[in-house]
């Protein structure tokens, strides 16, 4: 059965080579056999979780060693996969909703030139992202973590001929290369602290090291969570990565990429259980960027932005969880799968809007759709009462789970934590019923409207290849389109039941991640009722803006937090500040260095190599009676020298 | 009678003649040596019988055929297990058959051949009257721009003895190694030089600076022989013998019969101590190391271009190879004494020939001094007096001389009216014009500086790998820093070829024939092979790196 697990990653992996090396003859075929072969991939792991389940759960962990990639004295590194509930939980997530992903862009982009290509991309996202949840050693899951910051890039500057795009492809590759930086420190720090990178003898040694050290590589692994999964510090990319088709928006920038970096946390959740600073730390972050996150995702006109800063938020959320240990891993997993299902739903239900829309993205011009695309708002509405914790609906049961989760934390901290997480899930409450809203409800501001707005450029290519010009006409997108979302919305309504019931989902996650309840000072229906008195809250404030009062067609200027939250808070105001100009200072300062100091001190050496070159080039003169004269004295000194040698 | 003993012959002649056993010589064994001489012997033939103008198909034809079999013999001879575990000593004590022997006897035949390509090259000068030739004089004997010589050129007389001229050092480079007494190593010293004054006096353009260069090699040559000879005298003098072995021992202390003729000078160290000096120096000489270097720019300038590719690398090969069987076989138990000198030596050479090098204008000169800084670079391999050494040198010098050779083929591919322009002015943008003969040209160059995957990089690092572990760190660190200096003029070489702007009247790349290409291809192909994957050739090395004693 082991041998299973390396064909996932073979099949999507094949998938990526043959589609992009296999040129223009398999354009038309090309999206089915990338389809298919990501299916193949769910079959697989289907398969293998059916053996799982049928074992102990002590014996639930599947390893199968390939080769041994570099051997070298001490330094080895093998590539062996490692299958266990926790890797089995991601395997499920990504092929699943990377099968329904890959169904939906056949419909999505089949007016796109480059179809063929696309899927080679989706079919190497599968391929890295499965790598890196499969691998057994540190090393192996960074070529996964590189992997599927390749395919990133790729995906979002895939409309390469938009500067926006290609520009924010750049953005997205070099803010992970701050957080990659980050997970490359922490594997040399892993080898030089255990003599190797493997998850066996690294977290199982976390007991012989000292705390200094384990703090210093958990803080390196933080580092890497944010960049891949967009926490604050280095969040910014994310809002610019929905410049790539929404399918990718969905699968990589909501459902499986970005919660990379809590993967990471959770499966080194040794290290982190052992160096409680490190801990506070991540829990700080998680904490920050599920306020900000949410805070800039109430701002945003742009439907795939404010959705984007919502997975920000949401993932602040899972972050949070796996920073409070053993009381959230099991939480924040279980997270990060119901926010895999609504998420990628809203998504594929916002590129349906667009679809459907001539891909206008900005809010103020839609509203009342609901008559026109009663799947799309269907199952769009179950994912936006998923999302904000309806009772009975997976956000509900993951959510409160982790606010709860925060609370028991303790002390000080766990009132700070738990107050951050229980008003963010108001403000989810509010930006989710105001993208609700401004979208199905209301006035039908798209009417008597040219389709673009000039400050608000399309995220998507070109209109003239979808549709006319002039005034939308909404209508519902074809089935290979609506089906996913259907299924997707399923999974968001009884997910969250269905993984709570009986503690399933904790008693299949345990056995890797450990659990502990904590102490509450409140009790769960406490924070249940805390929650729903949020929730409603920020229901209500969204009615009374948006679902009273029509929408205006123009933004208004706002209030100086809506003018900043719009400007993302001003992240990249700040980074430009901080970083651009502090960069070209510094840079501007070492050049100086190098051009007076270095430079000095190498044209010094040079003209001096000169001068002696000159000088001794006199001494060859061409005449032989100077040559003899210098090998005679040359062969005075050798023997004199050696029978000194010997004298001394 | 032993075969220590048999060098007693040369002063025991008064003996009975009926004492005397005839000599046992192992053919099979010293058949590469004796195919190459019994070529230049057959193309001596040629010369005298063959009509004008089938010699040099003859001559090429004979040379190829005598090079190849050699190398074939030298594989057939490793294969049978010589370079290993059946190395010994043949011919009566007089030629040693053992690993390195092998080794660098491979090398100087191969890297003959591929100079023997850019010998028989005809198609890069233009014909003279109807008649295609060489880089050689149309007739060596007739003085420069003579009635003679113009007679010469018009009737399209080609030097066809570069040849045997060319066999016969090859014969000589081939025992120089392997010589096991001091007297065979005088003999093959003269038999491989001799030939080589010759070929630098043949040029067929500019033959002044020709003829200069090979009476001024002559001169120094005969000079640095004659520090030889007496060397070898010394050291006569004090063991009472010119064989490798005995040497040994009487330095080591283990003789004890004393012959009562040198009863007065038998064991006196200053014999010693200045008959291996005078003797190293000879060899220092060869080598082109400082201050025995001064030859070197004059003699490389004025050679036609193919006979300096072909000196530069395969004396140096021989040189080496008889450096260190002299100091690892017959002076170990004297290396506290000489390996301080020759740390001196190896220094001043390193930098004295990368320094001088910056200034240099003209393109063989400046290979010229490079080479001078790779002895240096050479001799710290040597220094390190461990098996490694060895091999390091062995590996440093197969991949050298290369090259060596291709670089110097590149160089006369170069021309102008006046023939091969050499000027570095004449240089600039070659990369433009010619972007194919640059790339290899850099890559020659890269290889010379040391750069990661070439041959240079892999042979330096061995070297200096080996010197560090022999406790010659110091010396490699010189070794670094000379190299840094020595990449300068290099890379000005590339930034020249490929960023300046060509010259209006600059010179044009001539197609040569495949001999050329195949010179240059061989060389490419084995600074790649050797750089890329180098450990097939370096475990060869040191499989090959003991000496039979």
């Amino acid at each position: 059965m082991e041998n299973l697990i390396a064909l996932l990653i073979a099949a999507p992996l094949l998938g990526a080579a043959v589609l992009l090396a296999g040129g223009r003859r398999l354009d038309r075929v090309g999206h089915w056999i990338g389809t298919l072969l990501s299916a193949a991939s769910f079959v697989f792991g289907l398969i293998l979780f059916a053996d799982l389940l049928g074992k102990n759960a002590e014996h639930r962990t599947l390893t199968q060693h390939l080769w041994t990639w570099i051997p070298v004295g001490g330094f080895q590194a093998d590539v062996t996969f490692r299958l266990d509930q926790l890797s089995m939980t991601f395997v499920l997530l990504i092929t699943g909703v990377g099968s329904l992903i890959h169904l939906y862009s056949v419909g999505y982009m089949e007016h796109d030139e480059r179809r063929r290509r696309f899927f080679g991309y989706l079919n190497l996202f599968l391929a890295a992202m499965l790598l890196l949840v499969l691998a057994d050693n540190y090393l192996l899951l960074y070529v996964g973590w590189e992997g599927v910051g390749l395919a990133s890039y790729l995906l979002i500057g895939f409309w390469q001929h938009k500067p926006s795009a290609a520009t924010a492809a750049k953005k997205a590759f070099l803010v992970n290369r701050v957080g990659d930086m980050g997970l490359s420190i922490a594997i040399m720090l892993m080898f030089t602290t255990f003599g190797s990178f493997a998850f066996g003898p690294v977290l199982g040694h976390t007991g012989d090291t000292s705390e200094g050290k384990l703090t210093a590589i958990g803080l390196m692994l933080l580092l890497a969570a944010c960049g891949k999964s967009a926490q604050v510090p280095l969040q910014s990319w994310l809002g610019d990565a929905m410049e790539g088709p929404t399918p990718v928006s969905a699968l990589i920038h909501a459902a499986t990429m970005v919660t990379a970096g809590v993967y990471l946390i959770v499966r080194s959740g040794a290290i982190f259980n052992a160096a409680p600073d490190a801990q506070l730390a991540v829990t700080v972050v998680g904490a920050v960027t599920l306020l900000f996150g949410a805070i800039v995702g109430c701002a945003k006109d742009d439907i795939k932005k404010a959705l984007a800063g919502s997975t920000m938020s949401q993932i602040g959320y899972m972050v949070l969880a796996a920073g409070l240990g053993p009381i959230g891993y099991v939480f924040a997993i279980m997270h990060l799968v119901t926010h895999g299902f609504f998420k990628a739903g809203l998504f594929l239900g916002a590129g349906s809007v667009m679809h459907g829309m001539n891909d206008e993205v900005d809010m103020r011009r839609y509203g009342g759709l609901r008559k026109y695309m009663p799947v799309t708002f269907i199952t769009f509405g179950l994912g936006y009462l998923a999302i904000i914790g309806f009772p009975g609906l997976s956000g509900f049961f993951s959510k409160d789970k982790i606010i709860e989760a925060a609370f028991a934390k303790g002390g000080t901290e766990g009132w700070i934590l738990g107050g951050a997480a229980l008003l963010g899930a108001a403000i989810t409450a509010f930006y989710m019923t105001r993208v609700m809203l401004m979208t199905f409800f209301g006035e039908e501001r798209w009417r008597n409207q040219p389709t673009r707005s000039p400050e608000a450029p399309s995220a998507e290519p070109a209109a003239e290849t979808r549709g006319e010009h002039t005034e939308p006409h909404p209508h519902e997108s074809p089935k290979v389109m609506t089906i996913p979302m259907i299924v997707l919305a399923v999974g968001s309504v009884f997910g969250g039941a269905f993984f709570s019931i009986g503690d399933r989902f904790l008693n299949w996650l345990e056995p890797v991640t450990g659990h502990s309840e904590g102490d509450s000072p409140l009790s769960a229906a406490t924070v249940t009722g805390a929650t729903m008195v949020c929730l409603v809250i920020g229901v209500a404030i969204a009615w009374a803006q948006y679902g009273r009062k029509p929408v205006p067609a123009v933004a208004p200027r706002g209030s100086l937090l809506t003018r900043a939250a719009r400007r993302d808070l001003l992240q990249d105001d700040f980074n430009h500040v901080v970083l651009v100009r502090g960069g070209e200072h510094l840079t501007r300062s070492l050049v100086y260095v190098d051009h007076t100091l270095v430079d000095g001190v190498v044209n010094g050496t040079a003209a001096g190599f000169g001068g002696m070159s000159g000088r001794l080039r006199r001494l060859q003169n061409g005449f032989v009676r100077s040559y003899a004269v210098s090998m005679f004295g040359g062969a005075a000194l050798l023997v004199a020298a050696t029978l000194l040698m010997r004298a001394v | 009678m032993s075969t220590a003993a048999v060098h007693s012959l040369w002063t025991t002649a008064a003996e009975p003649i009926s004492k005397i056993d005839t000599p046992k010589i192992e053919y099979g064994q010293l058949s590469p040596t004796l195919i190459v001489i019994g070529a230049a012997l057959v193309g001596v033939l040629i010369e005298a019988f063959v009509p004008r103008r089938s010699r040099y198909y003859a001559q090429v034809f004979v040379s190829v055929v005598a090079l190849c079999a050699a190398f074939a013999a030298v594989v057939a001879l490793a294969a049978g297990g010589y370079g290993t575990t059946k190395a010994h000593i043949a011919a009566m004590g007089a030629i040693a058959v053992d690993g390195p022997a092998l080794f660098l006897q491979g090398t100087i035949l191969l890297a003959g051949l591929v100079g023997l390509f850019t010998f028989a090259e005809r198609r890069l000068d233009p014909e003279a009257h109807g008649n295609r030739v060489d880089s050689f004089a149309a007739q060596a004997a007739s003085v420069p721009g003579s009635d003679s010589e113009k007679a010469a050129v018009k009737a399209g007389f080609t030097t066809t003895e570069v040849f045997p001229l060319l066999l016969f050092a090859i014969g000589g480079m081939l025992i120089f190694p392997s010589a096991n007494d001091l007297l065979t190593l005088f003999v093959a010293l003269e038999v491989f030089s001799l030939p080589l004054y010759l070929l630098c006096a043949v040029a067929r353009r500019k033959r002044l600076m020709s003829q200069e260069a090979a009476v001024k090699y002559f001169l120094l040559g005969a000079f640095a022989s004659a520090f030889t000879l007496f060397g070898i005298a010394l050291l006569y003098g004090y063991a009472g013998s010119v064989s490798y072995a005995r040497i040994a021992q009487v330095v080591d202390g283990t003789v004890t019969d004393v012959d009562p003729a040198l009863a007065n000078t038998m064991g006196n160290d200053v014999l010693l101590l200045m008959g291996a000096a005078m003797l190293v120096m000879g060899l220092l000489f060869k080598v082109g190391a400082v201050p025995f270097h001064m030859w070197t720019p004059d003699v490389y300038q004025g050679a036609p271009t193919p006979v300096t590719g072909f000196m530069a690398a395969a004396t140096k090969v021989a040189a080496f190879g008889a450096l260190l069987r002299l100091l690892y076989v017959v002076l170990p138990g004297l290396r506290w004494d000489w390996r301080p000198v020759m740390w001196a030596v190896a220094i001043i050479t390193m930098l004295g020939g990368a320094i001088v090098a910056i200034t240099q204008t003209d393109i063989k000169r400046l290979l010229a001094y490079s080479s001078i800084a790779h002895a240096g670079f050479i001799l710290a391999g040597v220094i390190a007096t461990s098996k490694d050494g060895v091999s390091s040198v062995l590996f440093y010098l197969a991949g050298y001389s290369f090259v060596t050779i291709g670089a110097f083929a590149v160089v006369t591919l170069v021309r102008d009216a006046g023939g091969e322009a050499t000027h570095l002015s004449k240089w600039a943008g070659l990369g433009r014009r010619s972007p194919l003969v640059a790339a290899v040209f850099a890559v020659f160059l890269l290889a010379f500086a040391g750069i990661p995957l070439t041959s240079g990089f892999a042979g330096k690092f061995a070297v200096f790998k080996a010197a560090a572990d022999g406790g010659a760190a110091p010396l490699v660190v010189v070794g670094v820093i000379s190299s840094a200096i020595a990449a300068f003029f290099y890379i000005r070489v590339i930034v020249l070829m490929f960023f300046s702007e060509p010259k209006a009247e600059g010179p044009t790349v001539a197609v040569p024939s495949p001999l050329t290409m195949l010179a240059i291809g061989v060389g490419v192909a084995v600074t790649l092979v050797l750089g890329v994957a180098p450990q097939y050739f370096l475990d060869l090395a040191g499989q090959a790196g003991v000496f039979v004693r």
